[in-house]
């Protein structure tokens, strides 16, 4: 049944070889070919594939830092033993370690190593005609015989024309071969083709591309350069110094919260109102940027992604001296924004350092101190713990604008202030007041020139995949001997790689067309171990 | 109709659909009960059908056997008309919950697994109206069940209005692509699992029939073939449930993959089924192996339905449960 079998690559086994039955051979060259063979076959890759699962399931249980670097630290304070092992075998990311890097890696070439070779080989069938008819056709498993009343010549014409989209071979007046279904394997190679354009667009963004974070208030403005960032990271190749330079200012932020019993105090309504000007400068143009609708300026985009309050704080010395009048970014720290934020006043006489909780919705209890009960500013309040001493900022060392180091600070005491309110430090080193309230939101800005490519590449795949695994491949015979007296005795089979779909079907129309009356058909069943 | 209405019928043609379910469920059960033996199996006998000769019957998928000969066939059809009930029954109190809230139903984990149950019940009726799927209702049956008794319960919410990140229309796209595959996806599983069984109760009996109610089953190599087909289906649709994801994520997020637990357990089990469609081309994968990958790939997905959402704090966080 050698001349029967299907050379259809369809089944991969057809072109990987089976590892197991091998051996190493003996000298360097043919180690090689003997690697290459074990990498590129189907076992390897359905292990790489596993590996590659079971690789991803750490990022999902350990804390990341490319997600929250705190919880990291968090880990690793509370793990001091684990933690540290854990950090040096990346497991804190996890997707950029070098373990997870080499199971695709390796999955990328055993891709390469098995898809090249099969579009070599896919080429040629489709420009090959199919192969000619088997002698028995009655042992395929899809078979079928009649007489029928015309002459050889007429049914093979006949079929010739009912199998239109098939890929016909005539053997004269004497058989018929036809396939059809090659953009399966068609589709299999594209989709694994686009896989990896698809991994150069990740490798183009990832290069070229960069990201960073801004926190903006409530009628400032942001211009694009490094500087001006409050987290940025980009690409290998990315030259910070050629960022675009466009600018935008925040106009207005508007913020509306669920009020109903049902999910109270969720976020319903986020808007910023900017302008922006384009690095090319010229006017002023209004736009509003949503948590769906990012702004898109000079190809790179700029992304609503937080919001929060800024109180504004009025800090005089004990001279009456005004040493601080502006807002204060204040970071939220729960769902209904009790925020926390820090003032310093390193050059003040003495130094002064506060330490605050904003609650948009006060109230105070014994178990969880401050703390908001609703996120919309209906009753404000600022706990303000006021320090004097040391700030720690002439050291050198970096600091946080968002944390305060009281090591080498006293303190002087702590007072809850309303909006209007103002609150005279105990030790007469000054006052401070609470003067207003003012939004901020944080906008991530972001440039990735390889999403295009990666987009199309994807789309690619889907097709491709859809035509590997909804078209079947299969072959249809049929063959014709002139009867006794008039017409002929005609012969139908088909084959199909492991799922017939609907090729019985086919076969049955093919008959009828060719003038098969019902009592005259004889099948085999359709026995799916034939073809398995 | 008012709110309070609304909310009272979307809720009363839920819980209906559950009790018209567990009657489903009893019937078909009956239906296993009954008649211990396949009376006749003509697609396990090929031989018989040769001696037939002559009648293109022959061609005809053997899926469709002649329903009479089966004892337990009338409470299988009373558990398929129930079944066509209930969802009829439970696609009503989708669409109420959708008109009571005002925008599509998919905006909390108790408004996703009522779908996920519609999405189960069309996808195994729609394949029941092309072949008898009769045998594989207990199964479905049970599985919706269990899902809308963990939503009336544990993960049932009032409805309200969408937090901003889900006002989008990628929202009907993406979702709904998860949805249905959610629904393929559960019901490969239980083929995959069927053939597992099925599979090693045909290599005990040797020779002979397969007794008991694996009898009742198609044989291990159709269940295969199905869930393979159910996959080749599905795992298209799963890849651009998760681009549509990416696309979404990029505008809302400002990038379109970012390992987000979320994220990743769509990768994982994106991956499973790679792996999967790959193990059936490969020598020695075929047959149980492979249907224990499609099993793995279930759990990874559920895993990432309910695992993430409950457990893990990720950008996906919508169950609105508290």
């Amino acid at each position: 049944m050698s001349d029967v079998t299907m050379e259809v690559t369809d089944d991969a086994s057809a072109t990987r070889i089976d590892p197991g039955e091998s051996l190493p051979p003996l000298g360097t060259v043919g180690l090689l070919r003997w690697l290459w063979k074990q990498l590129t076959s189907m076992r390897t890759a359905l292990i790489l594939l596993f590996l590659l699962a079971v690789a991803s399931i750490p990022g999902t249980i350990l804390p990341q830092r490319g997600i929250n670097p705190i919880k990291v630290n968090q880990y690793l304070a509370d793990n001091p033993t684990v933690g540290p092992i854990l950090d040096r075998l990346g497991f804190f990311d996890v997707f950029g370690s070098p373990w997870f890097s080499a199971v695709y890696l390796l999955l990328f070439i055993s891709l390469i190593g098995c898809v090249i070779p099969r579009v070599r080989v896919h080429w040629r069938a489709m420009m090959a005609p199919p192969p000619a008819a088997p002698r028995n056709l009655q042992r395929m498993s899809f078979a079928t015989d009649f007489v029928g009343e015309q002459s050889p010549r007429e049914v093979l014409d006949v079929a010739q024309k009912s199998l239109r989209g098939w890929r016909i071979r005539r053997d004269g007046d004497a058989s018929i071969s036809a396939e059809r279904g090659y953009l399966r394997e068609t589709g299999n190679l594209v989709f694994h083709l686009a896989l990896i354009v698809v991994l150069i667009g990740i490798a183009i963004g990832g290069m070229f591309g960069w990201k960073g974070n801004v926190i903006v208030r409530e009628g400032s403005g942001f211009s694009d350069s490094l500087t001006q960032y409050d987290a940025w990271g980009g690409g290998r190749l990315v030259h910070p110094e050629d960022l675009p330079p466009f600018s935008f200012t925040l106009s207005k932020f508007t913020v509306d919260f669920e009020r109903g019993v049902a999910q109270r105090g969720a976020p319903r309504v986020f808007q910023a109102d900017v302008t922006y000007r384009t690095s090319s400068g010229g006017a002023a143009q209004p736009a509003r940027i949503e948590v769906n609708e990012p702004l898109a300026i000079d190809g790179v985009k700029v992304f609503l992604v937080g919001h929060g309050y800024a109180p504004h704080v009025i800090v005089r010395d004990r001279t009456g001296n005004v040493v601080f009048d502006d807002s204060v970014v204040f970071l939220p720290q729960d769902g209904n924004f009790t925020s926390t934020g820090v003032i310093k006043l390193p050059d003040a006489s003495p130094s002064l350092g506060f330490n605050g909780v904003f609650l948009p919705t006060a109230a105070v209890d014994r178990v969880r101190g401050p703390h908001s009960l609703f996120p919309a500013p209906d009753d404000p309040a600022l706990f303000l713990g006021a320090f004097k001493g040391d700030l720690g900022m002439d050291a050198g060392t970096p600091q946080s604008v968002y944390r305060l180091d009281t090591k080498n600070m006293t303190r002087i005491g702590l007072e809850p202030l309303r909006i209007g309110q103002e609150w005279t430090l105990p030790d007469g080193s000054g006052s401070v007041a609470f003067v207003g309230l003012e939004r901020w939101a944080s906008f991530q800005i972001a440039y990735d020139p390889g999403k295009e490519i990666a987009l199309v590449a994807v789309g690619l795949a889907i097709l491709g995949l859809l035509f590997s695994l909804l078209i079947r491949r299969r072959r249809i015979w049929v063959k014709v001997l002139p009867a006794q007296g008039a017409g002929s005795l005609v012969q139908i089979a088909g084959l199909a790689k492991a799922d017939p779909g609907r090729l019985p079907d086919e076969i049955t129309a093919l008959a009828r067309a060719l003038g098969c009356t019902d009592d005259t058909t004889r099948q085999r069943p359709v026995d799916l171990k034939e073809n398995a | 109709m008012n709110s309070v209405q609304l909310a009272q019928a979307s809720n009363g043609a839920i819980y209906a659909a559950m009790i018209t379910l567990a009657i489903a469920m009893v019937a078909f059960a009956v239906s296993f009960a009954s008649g211990r033996r396949r009376v006749a199996a003509p697609a396990a006998a090929p031989a018989a059908v040769d001696s037939v000769g002559g009648g293109t019957a022959l061609l005809t998928r053997a899926d469709d056997e002649p329903s009479t000969l089966q004892p337990g066939r009338r409470s299988a059809n009373i558990g398929m008309s129930l079944t066509w009930l209930a969802f009829g029954l439970l696609l009503t109190g989708v669409v109420l919950r959708g008109v009571w809230a005002g925008r599509v139903p998919w905006g909390n984990m108790y408004e996703f697994s009522i779908t996920a149950a519609v999405a189960v019940l069309a996808v195994f009726l729609g394949m029941s109206t092309r072949r008898d799927l009769r045998w594989l209702g207990l199964f479905v049956v049970i599985a919706v069940e269990l899902t809308l008794g963990l939503a009336v319960t544990v993960l049932y919410t009032e409805a309200a209005q969408l937090v901003p990140a889900l006002k989008s229309y990628w929202l009907l796209i993406h979702v709904s692509a998860a949805i249905i595959c959610s629904g393929a996806f559960t019901i490969a599983a239980a083929t995959a699992g069927l053939s597992i069984l099925r599979i090693r109760a045909e290599r005990k009996a040797g020779d002979a029939q397969v007794t008991g109610w694996l009898a009742r089953v198609p044989s291990g190599e159709k269940l295969e073939l199905m869930t393979q087909r159910i996959i080749a289906f599905t795992f298209p649709l799963w890849t651009f449930a998760v681009v549509a994801g990416a696309i979404w994520a990029e505008n809302a997020w400002g990038r379109y993959w970012g390992w987000d637990p979320k994220e990743t357990w769509a990768f994982i089990t994106w991956v499973v089924f790679a792996a999967y469609l790959h193990a059936r081309s490969t020598q020695g994968w075929r047959g149980t192996r492979a249907s224990l990958i499609v099993l793995a790939g279930w759990l990874a997905f559920m895993i990432n339905y309910f695992g993430v959402n409950f457990l893990a704090s990720s950008l996906h966080s919508y169950a609105g449960v508290s």
